[in-house]
């Protein structure tokens, strides 16, 4: 009686850690606005001393559903026209270390809302600021960048494998 | 007296159901009166049957013991031998019996399937592409001319009395075709065509649904399909076929440029402007239609307004985009799309 009991209660206190993802569907005012400077290539600023670059987090990060989502309109709104599944095309590979306009986060936010020369379309303006972050969240997600928690085991296109791109770029063979 | 009212309310629910607009039990069209035909001959044989099952368990209970019970059950736990012969008489009759009556009703639901399968060899078919979506439908009309080929979405006109070929499709998950007025179930599978036939014999209009589960807003995914006679049909068909509207107030002028200008056009087409998108429905047409949002809500411009401010909270989860549409810009925007009639 007693070890049933305590069965059903660790189940209870195990089914507490039970969580499922939070989805934002309803995205926030604020993240509907068209801003474009998320990041800042360089820390040299016209007079005045240099001040520290502040880190933008993406406020769309680290979700199963936001980077499905990101991957969705990868397709419809025709990234992969251009950048095929992220091996490239006409435009340059998203699958990479090294990065022309800054890989991270906000860099990425940038080139998309800014376009970029030799052919990136700007699409700022058009685009609602919270999808370029789905966009972003998805195309950081090729790379590995995203927890394994919220990436598909099996990738629908290329299955990008991070350990050899880390490898690939240092140099190292394993 | 309140166990009484449980049944009739049931009963009057159901009753209710069997004369609505969505139902198998109201039938629009030739394939239809033929399940409505096999539905009935079910439940009527199948009552009769229940009602007789139930007659004799409920004599069986109630009734005195039978000789045969007090000797199985009292004395030796063993039937005699003349009970033992008339228990397997009874067996082997109601065993015959329910295999001659399952036979029949094989019969008759293989007749029906045949029947329905296709319409035979009509002339002057209608062909129809169905493609389920996340969550609404894309309607093409197939003709060999591209100029006559048309594309619209959620609602579907068909000529009465002339058959129509639904090739069926989808572009993400499996959704399923089903207009219950006119015919069963058609799946549509992605990277596959099915293909069902339908027809209908009066003019009305007949309410469809998704019928597999296909996601978040799965219960919002539904379509319209309008019987009308032919010269009403080919008049709406011409309509539709020509580029939208040019807008010719200044609010409606205002009001494309919004469109144009916004997040709307890399998904939605409008014929006849630069908006060219092709993922989500086409809005050239889009005032002549009866809903929005695959028929969530009236096709008005207070629904239109909300849809547009907030998809989010309509249809949570759809693929529509939440643009910030400025306060002055939206009165413009739904004018515009509103007079594509």
């Amino acid at each position: 009686m007693r070890i049933a009991a305590s069965a059903i209660i660790i189940t209870l206190l195990g089914l507490t850690g039970c969580q499922r993802e939070k989805r934002d569907i309803r995205p926030s005012p604020a993240d509907l606005a068209i801003y474009g400077d998320a990041a800042k290539e360089s820390t040299l600023r016209p007079g005045g001393p240099v001040t520290p670059q502040p880190v933008v987090n993406n406020p769309y990060n680290a979700s199963s559903y936001d980077i499905s989502e990101g991957q969705r309109l990868f397709n419809w709104y025709n990234c992969s026209g251009c950048h095929a599944n992220g091996g490239g095309g006409i435009g340059p590979p998203l699958i990479k270390k090294e990065w022309t306009y800054g890989g991270e986060p906000a860099n990425i936010f940038d080139t998309i809302v800014k376009g970029r020369p030799n052919g990136m379309p700007s699409w700022g303006g058009r685009i609602p600021a919270y999808q370029i972050w789905q966009i972003v969240a998805y195309v950081r997600s090729m790379n590995g960048e995203q927890p394994t928690s919220a990436t598909p085991t099996r990738a629908d296109t290329i299955q990008t494998n991070p350990q050899n791109l880390v490898n690939r770029v240092s140099g190292q063979t394993k | 007296m309140k166990r009484a009212a449980v049944p009739a309310f049931a009963l009057s629910v159901l009753y209710g159901c069997a004369w609505h607009q969505q139902s198998a039990l109201n039938p629009g069209g030739p394939q239809a009166a033929k399940i409505d035909t096999l539905w009935w001959s079910f439940f009527w044989l199948l009552g009769v049957i229940f009602i007789i099952v139930m007659t004799v368990l409920l004599l069986t209970l109630t009734g005195r013991r039978a000789n045969m019970e007090r000797e199985a059950l009292e004395v030796t736990h063993k039937a005699s031998p003349q009970t033992e012969s008339q228990t397997r008489r009874i067996v082997t009759g109601a065993t015959i019996i329910t295999i001659l009556i399952l036979f029949v009703l094989i019969v008759a639901s293989v007749g029906t399937g045949k029947g329905i399968a296709d319409l035979g060899f009509k002339k002057n078919p209608l062909t129809i592409q169905v493609t389920g979506n996340q969550w609404w439908w894309e309607i093409q009309y197939i003709n060999g001319d591209a100029s006559q080929t048309l594309v619209t979405a959620n609602e579907m006109h068909i000529p009465v009395g002339r058959p129509v070929q639904i090739l069926g499709q989808s572009q993400d998950v499996i959704h399923s075709f089903w207009v219950p007025n006119l015919h069963g179930k058609r799946d549509l599978i992605p990277s596959r065509t099915t293909n069902e036939w339908i027809e209908a014999d009066q003019p009305g209009a007949y309410r469809g649904q998704c019928a597999e589960f296909c996601g978040l807003q799965h219960a919002h995914m539904a379509l319209w399909v309008i019987a009308e006679p032919e010269d009403r049909f080919d008049a709406w068909m011409r309509a539709q076929l020509q580029p939208a509207a040019s807008p010719s107030t200044q609010e409606t002028i205002r009001g494309q440029q919004v469109f144009l200008n916004n997040a709307c056009v890399f998904c939605h087409q409008i014929r006849g402007t630069t908006a060219g998108g092709q993922n989500a429905p086409d809005l050239t047409h889009f005032g002549s239609r009866r809903g929005i949002a695959a028929n969530t809500v009236p096709n008005t411009k207070g629904n239109l307004a909300g849809w547009i401010v907030d998809p989010q909270s309509m249809k949570p989860g759809n693929h529509m985009a939440t643009i910030a549409v400025n306060s002055t810009d939206l009165q413009p925007l739904v004018d515009y799309l509103e007079s594509l009639k």
